[in-house]
């Protein structure tokens, strides 16, 4: 089960290790008392070439944020994020803007990640214009290349992105990110703003994107149902840290840690009849700016003992390829 | 294969159709658009008033009759069809000194609110996307610009180098750049933190790219809003200035110089105020229906 990938021994793309971020709060005029709400707080995660990751959490978790980290928009306060061997952290302005050829995203929002003052063939072409030398026709050449691969025609060329739909609009931020052939692309929530309907033709246009470009792709969501179809591996974050990260029918399958019980309990049944024995997780999510001691999760956790309040657990290989954090990590 | 060319040649020819009809189509939404329309045709008639005032103005603007003083309009008792919109304190006619004056307000008021626009804009972009020690130099220098009260500051700068055109449009664009540079800024810091500017910062467009096609496009519609109703505050500035005697010197003469000599004949002879007031008032009408039809024109969501 464990091992398809071991024997391919697959490349890894990039690496991250111990990475953080912590945001300053600032309270008070004269005795300025700094505090940090810590969005992501020590994570490790190897991403292999060709994979689909899908990194699963609550609102607040710090999933965003870390995206937003493997894609160099935000200064890690901690740690380090490795691409292809190379360090992020420590790269010039320049060789950054370079690399962000192989670096893509996708954001959740359709109406909010286009700018409503371009038209289609300058959203699709900007990124050619910025990091080649190809003159406006091939540009343009190439943008229609883009639009018919993601599934739009040429006419629409010349068409503002609040002619479109939500999952048309989608559709030309896929082709914005492909414009460069890039290695990776960082998804952050695509489908969670469309239809239902629109959801599955999304991802379904990734997964064969995904083929035909040897793409790898990280891809964000805030509920396991979501990632269950596209990811190969998944890793579950809680309160800025991952808790579990395995392949994905392991996951499924043999959940370890907790939360990640919890979360799977809580998809709904396919039937209305059905019941599942379900005890929804109480409480919310503790304050990111003054989590709990030792296990993050112990607050909530039905199994939660005296050394889950003071010992914090480290993400350990339980069984091969499957990580988890947990002191009393479950057994099927 | 056939097909395939019939498509290139097409898509060759396409964009210069484009380009030529660019202007018609302009010209097409603006009839469509009544207000724009009225605008427009108001902007043209001053400014064509202003170019050609001098030969257009019945009387010289200075040219007093003392035994035809404060004379009413045409249609009142007493007014008579040699001054149309009758005549001020030292019989001179109001009609020709509106013409004559249109020159200067209209300079005035447009070239200030250009100076003033262009400073505020520049200062307000670059406060509200660069943000940290910048923004606050930036934000501290507007901030004492408002504590100081406008017609004080305009006085001493004024009493320094001396009215004249260039001096008084300078001052009244330095002094009122605040407005723009605080708007500006403030639509900047919301406009760079939403996903389309993040997805330009993830492909590698530079800063200057990043203000000039995705902030300055989203800023430019509150822009225009602001700058054409400006235009009007700074004629009547102006106008203030004129009064404290440091503004338009006679014998050259503003809608703002006349609007205030006509003051103290208000209760007897109300037309010597009324009239450059009411030159104001349309010029500055037309103005905001031009800018409001050049902003929904800028706008792709409304040009339909």
């Amino acid at each position: 089960m464990s091992s398809i990938k071991e024997k391919q021994l697959p490349n890894v793309l990039m690496e991250v290790k111990g990475l953080k971020k912590h945001f300053e709060v600032k309270k008070g005029y004269f005795n300025k008392q700094v505090s940090y709400v810590k969005a992501v707080d020590g994570v490790d995660i190897t991403i292999y070439e060709g994979e689909t990751l899908g990194i699963v959490g609550e609102s607040g978790c710090g999933k965003s944020t870390t995206g937003e980290m493997l894609l160099g928009l935000l200064k890690p306060s901690e740690g380090v994020v490795k691409f292809k061997g190379k360090d992020m952290t420590e790269m010039s302005k320049k060789e950054l803007r370079d690399i962000r050829k192989d670096i893509q995203v996708i954001f959740q929002d359709p109406f909010a990640s286009l700018n409503p003052r371009m038209t289609v063939e300058e959203l699709i072409g900007e990124p050619l214009e910025i990091h080649t030398s190809m003159t406006k026709s091939e540009i343009k050449n190439k943008v229609i290349e883009l639009l018919e691969v993601v599934g739009l025609n040429s006419e629409q060329l010349k068409r503002y992105p609040h002619e479109f739909s939500g999952g048309q609009r989608q559709r030309i931020g896929i082709a914005r990110a492909l414009a460069l052939n890039p290695k990776i692309i960082i998804c952050d929530e695509p489908v969670s703003a469309l239809d239902v309907s629109i959801q599955a033709q999304i991802l379904n246009l990734l997964k064969k994107l995904q083929r035909e470009y040897n793409l790898t792709l990280v891809f964000i969501a805030h509920g396991l149902p979501a990632v269950r179809n596209i990811s190969d591996r998944i890793a579950v974050m809680y309160l800025g840290k991952i808790i579990e990260i395995t392949e994905r029918d392991q996951l499924f399958g043999e959940p370890m840690h907790p939360y990640t019980e919890a979360l799977l309990k809580s998809i709904p049944v396919d039937h209305p009849k059905w019941r599942t024995n379900c005890e929804p997780l109480k409480g919310d999510l503790p304050n990111p700016a003054n989590p709990p001691s030792g296990c993050t999760f112990h607050t909530r956790c039905p199994y939660a003992q005296d050394i889950c309040k003071n010992k914090v657990p480290n993400l350990e290989e339980v069984k091969i390829n499957h990580f988890t954090a947990c002191h009393f990590p479950l057994k099927q | 294969m056939n097909a395939n060319t019939q498509v290139e040649q097409n898509m060759d020819v396409k964009p210069h159709h484009k380009e030529q009809s660019r202007v018609s189509k302009v010209f097409k939404q603006l009839w469509k658009s009544k207000t724009g329309t009225v605008g427009l045709v108001i902007v043209l008639c001053v400014i064509l008033m202003a170019v050609f005032a001098d030969i257009i103005a019945p009387y010289d603007h200075t040219e007093t009759n003392v035994s035809a003083r404060l004379l009413p309009p045409f249609w009142m008792e007493g007014g008579s069809f040699n001054y149309i919109l009758g005549t001020d304190n030292l019989g001179r006619d109001v009609l020709s000194r509106i013409i004559i004056g249109s020159k200067v307000s209209l300079l005035v008021g447009i070239a200030s609110v250009i100076v003033a626009g262009a400073i505020g804009l520049f200062l307000g972009l670059v406060s509200g996307y660069y943000g940290k020690w910048i923004d606050q130099v930036i934000m501290r220098l507007v901030d004492s610009f408002l504590a100081i009260p406008n017609i004080l500051f305009m006085l001493i700068i004024l009493a320094v180098i001396g009215p004249s055109l260039t001096s008084i449009i300078i001052v009244l664009g330095v002094t009122t750049w605040v407005i723009y540079a605080r708007m500006v800024r403030s639509e900047t810091l919301s406009i760079k933190e939403r996903d389309y500017v993040k997805s330009a910062r993830a492909i590698g467009a530079s800063d200057y790219r990043i203000i000039k096609k995705y902030i300055l496009p989203n800023v430019v519609s509150s822009f225009i809003v602001i700058a054409t109703l400006n235009v009007a505050t700074t004629i009547i500035l102006e106008s203030s200035l004129s009064f404290l005697g440091l503004g338009i010197q006679s014998p050259d003469v503003s809608w703002g110089l006349m609007l205030s000599d006509g003051r103290d004949y208000l209760a007897t002879s109300w037309w010597v105020a009324t009239f450059p007031g009411l030159a104001i008032t349309i010029t500055v009408l037309g103005i905001i229906f031009l800018g409001d039809w050049l902003r929904d024109m800028l706008d792709p969501k409304t040009k339909s």
